[in-house]
């Protein structure tokens, strides 16, 4: 073989465990920079957009740009509320997962914006299929913490009956969709759901969250193809982690300059957004909504962020990305972001802030004595065992119920 | 009616009855679909409600749980078993599971049609019988119909039910009863007393089977095309054989055939598709466990080769009528 024969390629990214955090290949553009077209503009013009990046946070905290979506102080404390609730949840359940009260945890540091920022954008009426990261939504859709945990510890008031592992929620009353373990699956059900709220013709929309590693799946690619073809009314949120387990994001983008877009060969709205910027993923959110509202499509949404913990209790990042990346992470920190805003609008102090942290510490930690009390994993209560064979069918039939005999319940 | 206009007939009483009821499908839309089962349905009911989908399965089954959850009852067309595969995960991880997951906070009850099995010359990628595959799926309920009655009753079954049903329709029979021998005129479904198929609503019910043909000496529990082989060879042997036509796979129907073998004391299964792990197995094993103290006999098989399904050579792959004979005799020399 002649020695300048192409190799074959395999991507790898710029630092590994012993190199320096770097970030420096990236190009982020600024804060405030972004135009903000009409939400009815066709898919195609939004190229600036897939290829850039929507920021209205600026290095100073203030607000930038054509993007402020120019919310009240009072909307900004509630955002920084669910987003700091989600931050002690996680690091409670995490500490509980390691003293063996649950399975398996997956935490969501650093992308407390994206579910929070996105489910306040939205709305609580539209339906949402979030991937197993977004627990956010739930916070800002003010589901039951204990129920939560509840689901969790898998106790004897999982509203899942055992069947699911933890974070792995469903709640249809807070029009929150049951989360799979298989990797975009959800993505073109979504779209099959907004069609049908088309169908019905109620006004109600739908939007769903997968990771950048698992746009590599065909049903991100079936996604796109039904949501342009039949003009859906769906948000389609692909969270830029950079981290897919262990894999950088550079294994599922190939030579494709951003997430975002691979939203325009599908003809679809694609943003890129700053996924750390509370303000921006709101605004990008409502643009999206307005626009599906409208009827005039479907949106893709590339939020850039970084998934600052493990991938799971089950992963150990220092085997695959240096120690420290996060603290480099040039997009800095969803709540830190949003709390600097509101102190430097006087609307917030660190005072309060260490009220808040606190008063949402002793929240958790009362929150997971009660769940305690309805049981745990290992010392039950659990569901009652027969319930193993219930909803499988609307109604048990005679292999079911001779099983069930044959377990003896 | 033929089996197409029967399925076309019940796809239009359900589409009338019920708003919630949409089809869709690779060129099920403005053509009507590649055998016609969907046929007039768009222009009778509207774009919305009968159209054409990307070629993407795993798309389509997606749409259609999406859709279920929702409130609409999609029936989605596959347009040949042997394309349902890029679909399977879907189907497995999330349309069998939703409702136990959620606890029943979400159902999808999803139809998926789609024509199966072989005798059209398809070669293997047209001639599948994969439903043993969907037997293993928790969750989702498996039909086979074999005549144009049982094919809409069932199919209205399928749609107006709770949950998600794979509902696999004999391609071969869709014009015509077949004996299963290569040659000869195309026989017509107007003179078979199961061509006669009332215009309105009437359901037959999934998880009943039936006794076809009555018989003392041996049974034959078959489905799909294989029922109309097994009565036919059983006439031409001259055997006392009952033939059983179970229409559904899941739940099946463990008492009609479970009485008929326990009178019989021989059995023999059938299916098209490869005969390791194939339904065959599971209603043999079914059977020893129930009847074992009846059998005069070892159950019998008759399926296909474990092998792809062949081209050129498709009438010595396809279990036709002298493998019955065969295995009649098998059983009944034992």
């Amino acid at each position: 073989m002649a020695q300048d024969a192409p190799r074959f390629h395999v991507p790898a990214p710029h630092v590994r465990p012993g190199d320096t955090p770097d970030f420096s290949h990236f190009e982020l553009q600024p804060a405030g920079e972004a135009k903000r077209p009409d939400t009815s503009v066709p898919g195609m013009e939004t190229r600036d957009l897939a290829l850039g990046l929507i920021g209205v946070l600026d290095h100073n905290h203030q607000a930038v740009g054509e993007w402020d979506p120019k919310l009240q102080p009072d909307v900004l404390r509630e955002g920084l509320r669910h987003m700091v609730l989600t931050r002690v949840y996680d690091d409670r359940m995490l500490k509980l997962q390691r003293q063996g009260k649950m399975s398996f945890y997956m935490k969501s540091t650093g992308e407390e914006a994206v579910a929070v920022a996105g489910a306040m954008g939205l709305g609580k009426d539209e339906m949402v299929f979030p991937s197993y990261r977004q627990q956010g939504i739930l916070f800002a859709r003010g589901r039951d913490i204990v129920d939560m945990m509840c689901h969790c510890i898998s106790n004897s008031r999982d509203n899942l009956k055992g069947r699911q592992l933890p974070v792995h929620y469903t709640w249809a009353e807070g029009n929150f969709f049951s989360i799979s373990g298989n990797l975009a699956t959800q993505f073109p059900q979504a779209v099959g759901y907004a069609l049908g709220c088309r169908y019905k013709g109620d006004g109600q929309i739908a939007a769903s969250w997968i990771g950048e590693g698992s746009t590599a799946e065909g049903d991100f690619h079936g996604a796109l193809v039904l949501a342009s073809t039949y003009k859906a009314p769906v948000i389609l949120n692909v969270v830029n982690n950079q981290w897919a387990i262990s894999t950088f994001h550079g294994i599922a983008s190939g030579e494709a300059p951003t997430f975002a877009a691979k939203g325009l060969g599908y003809g679809l709205a694609s943003l890129r957004v700053d996924g750390n910027d509370f303000l921006a993923v709101y605004a990008a959110t409502q643009w999206a909504a307005e626009r599906a509202r409208k009827g005039h499509g479907a949106t893709v949404i590339e939020t850039f962020t970084y998934r600052a913990d493990a991938h799971s209790t089950s992963d150990d990042p220092s085997g695959y990305r240096p120690k420290g990346e996060n603290e480099k992470w040039p997009l800095g920190d969803p709540i830190a972001r949003l709390k600097n805003h509101l102190i430097g609008l006087g609307e917030w102090d660190e005072d309060r802030h260490a009220a808040l942290e606190k008063e949402l510490n002793e929240l958790v930690i009362a929150s997971y004595k009660e769940a305690e009390r309805y049981g745990t994993l290992h010392d039950g209560p659990l569901s009652p065992v027969e319930s193993i064979f219930e909803d499988v069918y609307a109604e048990q039939d005679w292999r079911l119920r001779r099983q069930r005999q044959d377990l003896g319940v | 009616m033929n089996m197409i206009q029967a399925l076309n007939s019940a796809l239009d009483v359900t589409m009338d009855r019920d708003p919630d009821v949409v089809s869709f499908g690779e060129d099920a839309g403005y053509f009507g679909g590649v055998f016609r089962v969907t046929a007039n349905l768009q222009k009778k009911y509207g774009l919305d409600r009968s159209f054409d989908a990307p070629i993407n399965e795993a798309a389509i089954v997606a749409m259609a749980i999406g859709m279920a959850a929702k409130g609409l009852k999609p029936v989605a067309e596959i347009q040949f078993a042997d394309y349902i595969f890029p679909g399977l995960d879907q189907i497995v991880s999330e349309l069998s599971r939703i409702r136990y997951r959620t606890a029943g906070q979400f159902t999808v009850p999803v139809t998926i049609r789609t024509p199966c099995g072989g005798g059209i010359r398809g070669g293997q990628t047209h001639s599948m019988s994969p439903e043993a595959f969907f037997t293993q799926i928790p969750g989702v309920q498996v039909v086979m119909p074999s005549n144009p009655y049982d094919a809409k009753g069932l199919l209205i079954s399928a749609i107006e039910s709770p949950d998600p049903v794979i509902f696999f329709e004999p391609k071969r029979l869709y014009n015509g009863p077949f004996e299963g021998h290569s040659g000869g005129a195309l026989a017509s479904w107007g003179k078979h007393p199961k061509g006669e198929v009332p215009e309105g609503h009437f359901t037959v019910p999934i998880g009943k089977a039936e006794v076809v043909r009555e018989g003392k000496d041996v049974t034959i529990v078959a489905y799909g095309t294989l029922v109309l082989v097994a009565q036919a060879a059983a006439e031409r042997a001259g055997v006392d054989a009952e033939v059983i036509d179970l229409k559904t796979l899941v739940p099946y129907d463990i008492e009609t055939i479970a009485r008929s073998v326990n009178k019989s004391g021989r059995c023999i299964v059938a299916q098209e598709a490869p005969r390791t792990s194939g339904f065959a197995a599971e209603l043999a094993a079914q059977l020893q466990e129930e009847c074992f103290y009846a059998l005069e006999a070892p159950i019998q098989r008759v399926t296909g080769w474990d092998t792809p399904y062949p081209h050129a050579h498709e009438w010595s792959y396809f279990p036709g009528p002298e493998r019955f004979i065969n295995a009649m005799h098998a059983v009944l020399e034992a």
